[in-house]
């Protein structure tokens, strides 16, 4: 016992307590987790609500200080971030020109070229700018931010915007700041246009940077109703000099006064910009998400098995986000306040804790067997999978331990974001989703209890629930050895209606929808919430469209009520020390006029003949109406960020122009008349803005409906109908459909055709095949011998004991035979349709009256038809060769008193005591050990010996080649319900739950012994052939009487053990050799039905309480355990990879075999589950409704279906063998239907 | 014939699908390396719409498609299905490591490129070993990264972009990381794409 094993002991136990902690008391853990996730999540509301607008703070100028570093403790509203010195202080100098007069004269080019041409001469008053007072002299030189290169990626703005000097922008930039180049461009609207970007723009543009105010409201175009034309002079500064901006301010407001201007400058603001998350940043957010969304609903639609599929999932979701709340809460509790963008790391960390665990869980406790108490599955289910957990767990704190040592601050912190979120998500799955599923659970028990039929009298007594008045009514209690079962078309009318809701909601998909829904809604509020996002963009593209849009998003801070101390146009106490330039004659007398004819009231429609120059509130923070990225693109060419910090924007300063037309004229370049603009571009101006929004509502569309449909397409190919769903959601298949055709297609072009194999007169019951021969029972009790090559009929062995079959006994031999069918491996699914077989009769009797010698006739009438006569050819043919060698004992003292069971079971056709005393004479001449008074039950080939166990005990040994008997034994009394040939044994299962073990002896009159290799894998050993020679005697070696408790049901022999499943439970394993009892195997709820076993040592075993087990034959333990059908478990088989089952619920599932995991499954014909076999590790086929259907075990895809025949479309295949020459044998009614499968020869060659 | 009309459409609408996740995926994730300016493109087109060059989207959406035909291919040849989770919730996982893995190539400020490239690799390792576990997977990831890297070598020589701090010949010393994630990344969208192969077809016939 090593320390891990001891761990993983101590781990398994103290889960199994948690988990009957969780199970006991769900209301009080429920509560006390929410109350936790709360206390958690508390600190998460003193974080400020997301967002990447800027903020803004806003100062009086007056009494400004810069603030210090330290944090001082009650400044009330100051934020957070208005901490040291701003990156910047920005200083714009608002210029609005007009040309007035207005002149006829002039040309639509006047209108702006003058005005801009001003802007040379304020730029050299502005930076030849010097105050200078007691403390020294200043200029702007050495106030202003200095920048140095442009990023690399931005050349062709270099000559534009400055590179090594004062950052000082203006529209004077694109003519590098030169008068003369201006005069000498001939058109300056080209020139500002050439800079442009093309195709569309998120960011601030060139333009709006040089001219610091909206590109709709410069007026610099040809055509501009005012007439006035705006633009700034941007001064960026890096220190703050209230002397020298205010002698700058009166200078400025000295040389060109704005008469009617009251412009506020006492406050200034201070914007506070975040991290950027741009449009483009957005899309790959958008991305993670989508993916985190579909990784989500993926996991979440493997919950199986549950009441409520959507309740667990949400659940889970609910675990996995409040676990990640719960950490950053406690983080930010510790101090640890996240500095990483959470928005886009969330994703990620979703991915890291995963929802697997919680999976896990589910499925693990899903698996527990039914018949436990709540508490117990949930106990059982949580210690099976602890240690699996604990070391996921153990694992992913590891790589996030190497993740914390890289020592990258980022992943650092990321890492210990991961560790708290995994310890909480650990938290909360063990006390929040361990609770909810053991609700979840409870409930199901309550709505499943009638539903599921108990399989032994053992079960707890049904729980008085509030639901069980609305439940149908029990059905009536079987005998304890048969059990009732409806037909699966009746079961699924018995759904509760809740479930049918579910169904319903299921087959519609209405809650993917709705998902799929919500998703696009959220992501639209996602978007239209970023104010970084479509939204601003959106609404700058609009303010532009109308001149007083007020585009400033987000809630102002109120203006600090600081009165106006500095009245417009007043100059205080500073003093320019260098004389101005001689400032132009200002027409002030027509301003001012203009200015009081403005007061009459606008003419809306037409440009007034004198442009005015108002200046209104919109123009105080001008700044306000830029896109709010102006500011970090400006500072970002020089590779200056403003994430997280902030910049002070100082009042504007406001310049009136006025120029006169004579000015206007005198600057005109001589191109200018030239080109005379055309008319359209009113139009065009107009349009041109309309277009590009029309256009960027044209491209949002067409890219939302692209993405719809992909999404869509997407949705419809990725998840095909029925994914992995048990079949009932997608409603049951009406009657006269195509066959096979459960997915709605019509099957491919069948290129394999079937060999029908004709000749039995009754349904096939036994089947047996050794790969050379092939050998069929059928109900009549004729056992025929096929070639398995050719299909050619080698041999027939008729019974002569058929006498009866009147109508009105068939009725009451169906009703037997239904009770017990299930005693036997092959399982005949009770339905309506089986009666409507009953008629197949009726052509046999007719071919029997024709060829009847007269002397049948003399029979007696209460006997009926005599259906030795259908055999009576067949039957002399092999009277000459099969004389009888050896003594037997005589064929009246079979007759031994069958159990009651055995009466019940089938007084059919072959146990009918009225054999006439003639055929009896003559059996018992020709063949005096031949039982015909009993059917046979079990069969089985090896070589050219026929092992046949009847319903009287009896064992016969037939040669399959001649049809003679060779021996018989009858030292059993019960029915053989089952037979294993191995080598030289032969173990018999009987009714009474003993189990027989015989040998075959083969006494040589030569003393040679013939071996014919056994074709195929070679996997089987070689079966002696015996020659018609040999003197075969059959032995019983040993006989374990009670081998069960009750009747045994399966019989499988491989590798040198005999397993037997039987209707008490349990799996027993022998060693064929002493035939000793090695393991008896409990796990089952429920009889066993079906049982695996081969040459590898695989064993599995399928129940009536649908639970499939695997076990190791060596140690006897069980390997895994799951419940994969509701109902008996018909059939199972195992590959190297998979454990393929089929249940009484017509639905075949494919389980990996190492992990337990259900791969998927497919669903069948009513009535043909147990039908299947794989033919090669990755070949399965399926029996139907007359067809046979092969699938890729690999991907679960339907590759081929087969028909077997025209007449047989409405029979289903109910028993499939396949043989070693990878050809398969099924029977459907009375025929039996060889198939080759070439492309599997091929393979396996 | 019928059959092999079915396994071409299949094969094209794969593809297809392939492709249309590679474009995807080479948007969003050169949108988060020009961010970052790690790549440089001609300035005019950084304003265009989606921040890179025309050809680059359609490239990795070619490679993709191939790499995702490939990987199913080679399973089958090699006669090894793929088993391990064959899952879409682990698929999305897959993919979402991928982003994360260029996001942390783009966003997170490492000491040095060393480190950052150890990182990455580290990273990319770890995806394979989660998410494929497969020695196909594994030789196909290195070969195809190393024939990528080669391949940009050459681009960047030429002269058709750059990278502004090469420290790996004329590239980022991630680069080989990167694809060798995409690698596996694709190839598992391509298994799990191509285990849906005849559903996609026999729906379609259905449909029809």
């Amino acid at each position: 016992m090593t320390l891990r094993e001891r761990l993983r002991e101590k781990i398994s136990a103290a889960f199994y307590h948690h988990g009957l902690l969780c199970a006991s008391y769900p209301v009080p853990i429920i509560l006390f987790t929410s109350a936790s996730i709360l206390t958690c999540c508390y600190p998460l509301l003193r974080l400020p609500l997301p967002g990447t607008g800027p903020v803004e703070f806003t100062t009086g100028v007056r009494d400004y200080t810069v603030p210090s570093h330290e944090p001082q403790g009650d400044l009330g509203e100051r934020p957070d971030w208005y901490r040291g010195p701003p990156v910047a202080y920005i200083q714009q100098v608002l210029v609005k020109a007009a040309v007035s007069p207005w002149d006829s004269s002039l040309v639509p080019v006047d209108v702006f070229r003058s005005p801009l041409g001003r802007v040379f001469s304020l730029l050299e008053e502005i930076r030849n700018h010097v105050h200078s007072d007691s403390t020294g002299v200043r200029s702007l030189e050495a106030l202003c931010l200095q920048v140095t290169d442009l990023l690399p990626g931005l050349r062709r703005m270099q000559s534009v915007l400055p590179e090594h000097g004062c950052l000082l922008v203006s529209p004077g930039n694109y003519w590098q700041n030169q008068r003369e180049l201006f005069d000498s461009d001939p058109d300056p609207l080209k020139t500002i246009q050439k800079h442009e970007p093309k195709g569309l723009h998120t960011s601030a543009t060139l333009r709006d940077l040089l001219f610091g105010v909206p590109g709709k409201h410069t007026g610099v175009s040809h055509y501009n109703r005012k007439r006035v034309v705006t633009y700034t002079i941007t001064v960026v500064l890096v220190s703050y000099d209230t002397r020298f901006l205010g002698s700058l301010r009166s200078r400025l407001k000295q040389l060109h006064p704005s008469a009617n201007c009251s412009l506020r400058d006492d406050h200034m603001v201070h914007v506070h910009f975040k991290e950027e998350i741009g449009i483009a940043e957005l899309i790959p957010l958008v991305t993670t998400y989508i993916i985190l969304f579909a990784y989500i609903y993926f996991s979440t639609r493997k919950i199986d098995m549950v009441k409520s599929k959507w309740g667990l999932a949400l659940a889970a979701v609910v675990t996995v986000l409040s676990s990640l709340l719960m950490s950053v809460g406690l983080c930010t509790l510790f101090g640890l306040t996240p500095t990483l963008n959470g928005g886009e790391i969330f994703p990620y960390l979703v991915v890291v804790i995963g929802l697997e665990n919680v999976l896990v869980l589910t499925k693990s406790v899903v698996s527990t067997p039914v018949d436990l108490e709540v508490k117990l599955r949930i106990a059982q289910g949580l210690s099976n999978e602890s240690w699996s957990i604990m070391k996921n767990m153990a694992t992913e704190l590891c790589i996030i331990l190497i993740g914390y040592f890289t020592l990258v601050p980022a992943i650092q912190e990321f890492c210990l974001f991961a560790v708290v979120g995994l310890v909480s998500d650990f938290f909360l799955q063990m006390f929040f989703f361990t609770t909810v599923l053991s609700i979840d659970i409870r409930r199901m028990e309550l709505a499943d209890l009638n539903r599921r039929l108990p399989a032994e009298a053992g079960l707890p007594p049904p729980k008085p629930g509030p639901l069980r008045p609305r439940e149908a009514p029990p059905p009536p209690r079987p005998s304890p050895h048969t059990i009732t079962l409806q037909t699966p078309a009746f079961r699924n009318l018995r759904l509760p209606k809740r479930l049918r809701v579910v169904y319903f909601l299921a087959r519609t998909r209405l809650a993917q929808r709705i998902i799929m829904v919500g998703t696009v809604i959220w992501i639209g509020i996602l978007v239209y919430t970023d104010p970084a996002g479509l939204r601003t963009y959106l609404a700058a593209q609009v303010s532009e469209q109308s001149p007083l849009g007020d585009s400033g998003g987000g809630g102002l801070p109120p203006h600090l009520g600081v009165a106006p101390v500095f009245h417009a146009g007043d100059p205080t106490s500073t003093l320019s020390v260098l004389p101005a330039p001689e400032p132009t004659p200002l027409p002030e007398n027509q301003s001012q006029g203009h200015h009081g004819s403005a007061g009459a009231g606008p003419r809306p429609q037409v440009p007034p003949a004198v442009p005015q120059i108002t200046w209104g509130a919109e123009d105080e923070e001008g700044w306000r109406r830029l896109s709010f990225r102006h500011w970090p693109s400006l500072f970002s060419y020089y590779n200056i960020t403003l994430a997280k910090r902030y910049i002070s924007i100082l009042p504007v300063i406001p310049v009136t122009l006025h120029l006169s037309p004579q000015e206007a004229i005198e600057t005109r370049h001589p191109q200018d008349t030239r080109h005379p603009p055309p008319p359209i571009p009113k139009v065009s101006a107009d349009l041109q803005t309309d277009l590009t929004l029309y256009k960027v509502a044209a491209l949002g569309l067409a890219a939302g409906v692209l993405l719809v449909l992909l999404l869509f397409c997407l949705y419809r190919v990725l998840c095909p109908r029925n994914y992995g769903q048990n079949g009932v959601a997608h409603g049951r298949r009406r009657r006269g459909d195509l066959p096979c055709d459960d997915y709605g297609y019509s099957p491919p072009v069948s290129e394999i055709s079937p060999l029908l194999l004709r000749g039995h007169s009754m349904d096939i019951e036994c089947l047996a095949s050794d790969g050379m021969l092939l050998a069929s029972c059928c109900l009549a009790g004729q056992i025929r011998v096929w070639d398995a090559q050719t299909g050619d009929c080698l041999t027939v062995i008729p019974n002569h004991g058929l006498r009866r079959s009147s109508s009105s006994g068939c009725w009451e031999q169906r009703d037997g035979w239904d009770n017990c069918h299930l005693l036997r491996r092959r399982s005949v699914p009770a339905r309506p349709t089986l009666f409507t077989d009953q008629p197949d009769l009726t052509p046999l009797i007719d071919t029997n009256f024709t060829c009847q010698p007269p002397s049948h006739l003399a029979t007696p009438p209460r006997g009926g038809f005599d259906f030795g006569g259908l055999v009576e050819r067949a039957y002399l043919e092999h009277e000459s060769p099969s004389p009888s060698t050896y003594p037997s004992p005589s064929s009246a003292a079979s007759s031994s008193p069958p159990s009651a069971a055995h009466l019940q079971r089938r007084r059919s056709l072959g146990d009918a005591p009225t054999l006439p005393a003639q055929d009896r004479a003559s059996t018992a001449g020709t063949q005096a050990t031949a039982d015909w008074d009993s059917s046979v039950w079990a069969m089985e080939l090896r070589g050219n010996l026929i092992a046949a166990g009847r319903s009287s005990g009896k064992l016969e040994l037939w040669d399959a080649v001649e049809g003679s008997l060779r021996c018989s034994n009858e030292d059993g009394v019960s029915g053989i319900t089952a037979l294993a040939f191995l080598n030289n044994r032969i173990v018999a299962a009987r009714l009474n739950g003993s189990l027989d073990f015989f040998t075959v002896e083969i006494n040589k009159p030569l003393g040679l012994l013939q071996y014919r290799g056994a074709p195929g894998r070679g996997s089987m050993p070689p079966s002696p052939c015996y020659s018609s020679e040999d003197v075969i005697s059959c032995q019983l070696t040993r006989s374990v009487q009670c081998a069960h408790q009750k009747p045994i049901t399966v019989l499988r022999a491989a590798a040198g053990r005999v397993v037997t499943g039987s209707q008490d439970h349990t799996v027993r394993v022998y060693r064929l050799e002493d035939s000793c009892c090695l393991f008896t195997l409990q796990g089952h709820s429920g009889g066993i039905t079906a049982i695996y076993i081969d040459q590898t040592m695989v064993l599995a075993s399928g129940g009536q309480d649908g639970a499939i087990c695997l076990w190791d034959v060596l140690t006897g333990s069980r390997v895994s355990h799951v419940y994969g059908h509701r109902g008996d478990v018909t059939s199972l088989v195992c590959t190297t990879s998979c454990v393929i089952s089929s249940g009484l619920d017509d639905l075949i599932c494919i389980w990996d075999r190492s992990t337990g995991i259900k791969l998927y499954s497919i669903q069948q014909e009513v009535g043909c589950g147990a039908s299947l076999g794989v033919i090669s590790e990755s070949l399965l086929v399926t029996g139907g409704q007359g067809c046979v259907s092969f699938w890729d075990l690999n991907f679960g895809d339907l590759l081929q279906t087969v028909y077997l025949g025209q007449s047989s479309d409405g029979q289903g295949v109910r028993q499939l063998l396949v043989l070693d020459n990878a050809a398969i044998v099924c029977d459907f009614g009375s025929e039996l239907s060889l198939v080759y499968v070439p492309s599997v020869l091929e393979k396996l060659d | 014939t019928t059959s092999n009309i079915n396994g071409t459409t299949n094969l094209v609408i794969r593809g297809t699908m392939l492709f249309s996740v590679g474009v995807f995926l080479a948007l969003v994730l050169n949108l988060l390396q020009v961010q970052r300016n790690v790549t440089l493109f001609p300035p005019d087109v950084i304003s265009s719409i989606f921040s890179s060059a025309w050809w680059v989207p359609p490239c990795c959406g070619t490679a993709s498609a191939m790499i995702g035909l490939l990987y199913p291919c080679i399973d089958s040849r090699l006669g090894e299905p793929h088993k391990f989770k064959r899952e879409w919730s682990s698929v999305m996982r897959c993919v979402a490591v991928f982003v994360g893995i260029n996001h942390a190539s783009a966003k997170v400020d490492f000491a040095n490129n060393v480190q950052l490239s150890l990182t990455l690799a580290a990273l990319s390792i770890g995806l394979w070993w989660t998410f494929d576990r497969s020695r196909s997977g594994f030789g196909l990831g290195i070969g195809i990264a190393l024939l990528a890297t080669l391949a940009t070598q050459l681009l960047v020589y030429n002269g058709v972009f750059q990278y502004t701090s090469p420290d790996f010949l004329y590239i980022r010393s991630w680069l080989p990381c990167i694809f060798f994630a995409g690698v596996i990344t694709m190839g598992n969208i391509g298994r799990q794409l191509a285990l849906y192969e005849y559903k996609v077809v026999q729906e379609k016939t259905h449909q029809d």
